[in-house]
């Protein structure tokens, strides 16, 4: 009777190295995030308090402490509520356009294309484009809006492609029950398709919002810097909380720093709950939940 | 460049009422092909007005732009990206060589290693990675890796000092190539990790089945079955990688000290890349400074918008493959 | 080179359903051995145990006795993956590795256990082909990938891949459902070749090609949906199609359910 062979301990000590090497792979890309949340959470605690929610940092010195960042986060989310405007519609009906319209001719095949591509464009030369079009070309002054601009084209390809998946999970039975009753297509469209695609849709747009409202580089071009209150977004400069968080650690005093790291967490807080959000809304309708 | 508008009939829907052609029909046909279109359209009026504005600036230069190592704009008017782009170039290949085997292993844990209940979970906390905005990561790389690396960096400058990256007689460790590297591995390794994950998942279980009863071992049957399924998937996905690295502005413009010249020693306190000059030039840029931080931006568009549409392609034809197969 | 497999007691379960109960049974070597039974109850779950392969399936779990010549596949010493060396499969469909050729597909098994010398390769792989009737076939275009051969090449050479690495037994899960005719015809005549030297395991749906192959036959069934699969009958082939014991089993045969 032979008895069954183990495997040579070269093979086995080879499989047993990759698995220790893949798990290490996912410690190793763990321990950033971490490292990252606890850093923001431990140092910016110490000026989390009303003050820096409720002030700006008008008249505050170099090496002054106090201050807020009231100004950035009433910037921020004008901008992103402005680049939401714009790049929603735009990107919902390109997502109408591909999934209803589109047929893959050779137009929707370049759109979709470059769709793709446009989630690429790096930030900085969104924001660059706005500069060069916006206030260098048509004279504009840096404003909430040309920042808004300038997020609202990194946001569309985003919008469009999370709206296309949403728009074809609609089942053709829908569209075919509403096109016997003699509804028209764009009223079929309205009507039918985008409700039941709606909360995937809404998701989507909150995952881009919470991208967006990260970004930098794009307002540092288009909306510079102002140390005021500015609660229109149409006219002078305004500021957003990455911007103030970049400004702040860029100033070499530790007053600034801690103020940079207190932006740094309500960046923070603020990306996680347009994330959350968006997760549960996702939740809310999977059909795990049986709906 | 003429665009026909193909108007042919039928969506996802096979059969329908022959349409009444209404005006509501025709106008929210319209304005759904013509959003596609403003999308292309904006495609090419970003390179139209970078141009545009980048053309002044650029013959005003009295440098060749290509290959000039200074950044002089507003007083000499010398101006050029060499050293800017072979900064780029640099610290986004650090990048590329840290992330891309970390993100494999992610990708890898999460398709075939971690418990399938788990899995879900874990993938979105990488994710999550990719959530934090770009600016935490400069801070923390300040705060945070640049001291930690500190010791690491004079160690390999000991030892290993011979091997040109590792070189330096001056100052070891700071801000260097190396640490703004490491962050931007950091950034790019989600989508390498997303990407690659999916394209294991989708490796054909009939495949790794037909491995397994051979006698493979669970690594055994992943290198026959899985990765060289995956393989163009993984190039594609770090190709996506590089675009962002080279993209990648508000953390390494803190990171990197701003210097103007070529080294590949990447443990001295020295580095500059395109998109970081453009955050850390701005603020004092005059016309002519504008209007040449426009022209790198350019050519940062440029390489970014290659890179991109190699990877996609690559991807698409993936994509096809995969159609023809079932 | 051929062993005898003795199963006592053996339930299988997917989670926290059993799929089959109580099997036991003694598979002869140098036979074919039919599994044949309605869909669902179970005859390939039983198959996949043999190797180990049903483990693969998260949540899968085995209890109970496989036996190869006394020897329990499932003790605690035994590597799963050495099981699978001895005891080779070939799948319902055709699953040549995609990215490999003719060539590499038939040394893949043998690849794995260490270096084996470039003229040693070549012997092995032409025997291999030889022996699941390919050979004349496809020798003149080796390094041609295996995914362009026809879908009963495509099942020789997966045959060819399992005997390469010279297995004790060799499972087959419906190996012929998605051949047309021909080359179910092929592959039978192949299955009637290689009982010289192997202990044949099949599971069909088809049972003329059960009554044509095999040996003995066994009978699964399931007494009714979500209950376990079990063995209703097993025996020589002629008597089962004949003068089948179980009314169960005359029923599945004579073409009343299943």
């Amino acid at each position: 009777m032979t008895t069954i062979q183990h495997i040579s301990t070269g093979r086995r000590v080879k499989d047993r190295i990759v698995q220790g090497l893949v798990y290490l792979a996912f410690a190793l890309a763990v321990v950033p995030l971490v490292s990252v949340l606890w850093l923001v959470i431990s140092n910016g605690l110490a000026r989390f308090d009303m003050e820096f929610l409720t002030h700006s940092m008008r008249n505050i010195g170099a090496r002054d402490a106090g201050g807020g960042a009231y100004h950035a986060i009433i910037g921020t989310l004008e901008q992103v509520l402005l680049a939401s405007v714009i790049s929603v519609p735009i990107g919902l009906l390109t997502a109408i356009y591909l999934v209803e319209y589109g047929n893959g001719g050779r137009l929707s095949r370049a759109i979709s294309f470059f769709v793709d591509v446009m989630t690429g464009i790096p930030s900085v030369v969104a924001g660059l484009f706005v500069l060069a079009f916006w206030i260098l070309f048509l004279g504009m002054p840096y404003s909430g809006f040309a920042g808004a601009m300038a997020l609202s084209i990194l946001m569309m390809p985003t919008v469009v492609r999370s709206a296309e998946e949403m728009l074809r999970l609609v089942p053709g039975d829908l569209r075919e029950a509403s096109y016997a009753l003699g509804v028209p297509k764009w009223r079929t469209i309205v009507k039918v398709v985008l409700p039941t695609a709606l909360t995937g849709i809404i998701t989507g747009v909150m995952l881009a919002v919470a991208r967006v409202a990260g970004e930098t580089a794009p307002l540092l071009l288009t909306v510079f810097f102002t140390d005021s209150i500015n609660n229109d977004p149409f006219s002078g400069p305004q500021m957003g909380l990455p911007l103030f968080v970049f400004d702040q650690a860029a100033r070499p005093n530790d007053t600034a720093i801690d103020r940079a790291w207190t932006g740094a967490l309500t960046l923070i807080l603020i990306v996680m709950l347009f994330n959350l959000v968006a997760r549960l809304i996702a939740w809310w309708r999977s059909p795990a939940r049986g709906r | 460049m003429t665009t026909k508008v193909e108007i042919r009939e039928g969506g996802p829907a096979t059969s329908r009422p022959a349409p009444r052609r209404t005006s509501s029909e025709g106008l929210f046909r319209w304005l759904s092909t013509g959003s596609g279109i403003v999308l292309l359209g904006i495609m090419a009026a970003i390179a139209v007005f970078l141009v545009a504005e980048a053309i002044p600036a650029l013959s005003a230069n009295k440098a060749n732009f290509f290959t000039e190592l200074t950044w002089d704009p507003n007083g000499s008017l010398v101006f050029g990206i060499g050293a800017l782009a072979f900064g780029t170039v640099l610290s986004s290949a650090i990048a590329l060589v840290i992330a891309t085997p970390v993100a494999v292993g992610v990708a890898l844990f999460i398709s075939h290693y971690a418990p399938r209940k788990l899995a879900a979970g874990l993938g979105y906390l990488i994710d999550l990675l990719a959530a934090v905005p770009s600016v935490i990561y400069g801070l923390w790389g300040v705060a945070f890796l640049v001291p930690l690396l500190k010791t690491p960096s004079e160690w390999l400058n000991a030892t290993f000092g011979w091997f040109p990256l590792f070189a330096g007689d001056g100052a070891i460790g700071g801000k260097t190539m190396l640490a703004g590297g490491i962050v931007l591995a950091i950034m790019i390794l989600p989508i390498i990790a997303a990407i690659s994950r999916e394209v294991f998942l989708q490796a054909p279980k009939m495949n790794e089945e037909a491995a397994l009863a051979l006698g493979a071992t669970r690594w055994e049957m992943i290198r026959m079955a899985v990765l060289p399924f995956g393989r163009p998937g993984v190039i594609s996905a770090a190709m996506l990688g590089l675009g962002r690295a080279m993209g990648e502005t508000i953390a390494v413009a803190l990171i990197f000290p701003a210097t103007f010249g070529i080294s590949f020693q990447i443990l001295t306190p020295q580095g500059n890349s395109i998109a970081a000059n453009i955050a850390n030039g701005f603020g004092e840029a005059g016309d002519i400074g504008r209007g040449a931080l426009i022209a790198s931006g350019l050519v940062l568009f440029v390489i970014t918008l290659l890179v991109n549409m190699a990877a996609r392609m690559i991807i698409n034809r993936r994509k096809e493959f995969m159609k023809a197969g079932t | 080179m051929s062993k005898q497999i003795q199963v006592s007691g053996l339930d299988a379960y997917y989670g926290g359903h059993k799929a089959i109960e109580d099997v036991s049974m003694t598979i002869e070597p140098r036979s074919i051995t039919a599994f044949i039974g309605p869909s669902g109850c179970g005859k390939s779950t039983f198959l996949r145990t043999l190797n180990r392969m049903h483990e693969v399936i998260p949540g899968a779990r085995v209890e109970g006795k496989v036996l190869l010549d006394g020897e329990d596949l499932y003790a605690p010493t035994v590597e799963p993956v050495s099981v699978r060396r001895m005891i080779g499969m070939v799948f319902q469909r055709p699953n040549p590795f995609p990215t490999m050729s003719i060539y590499e597909n038939v040394a893949a098994g043998l690849r794995l256990n260490g270096r084996v010398s470039k003229s040693e390769m070549d012997g092995v792989v032409e025997e291999s082909l030889k022996g699941a009737n390919l050979w004349n076939e496809v020798k003149d275009r080796l390094s041609k990938p295996g995914a362009g051969l026809s879908g009963g090449q495509q099942q020789r050479l997966c045959i060819a891949r399992a005997i390469a690495v010279k297995p004790q037994v060799l499972l087959m899960d419906e190996p012929c459902s998605a051949l047309d005719p021909i080359s179910t015809l092929a592959i039978e005549d192949l299955m009637a070749k290689l009982k010289d030297d192997y202990t044949i395991v099949i599971v069909t749906h088809n049972m003329q090609q059960a009554a044509r192959v095999s040996d003995r036959t066994a009978f699964f069934n399931l007494a009714e949906q979500g209950k376990p699969g079990k063995v209703i009958e097993m025996d020589e082939t002629s008597r089962m199609f004949t003068n089948p014991s179980e009314k169960a089993t005359e029923d599945y045969i004579t073409g009343r359910f299943g």
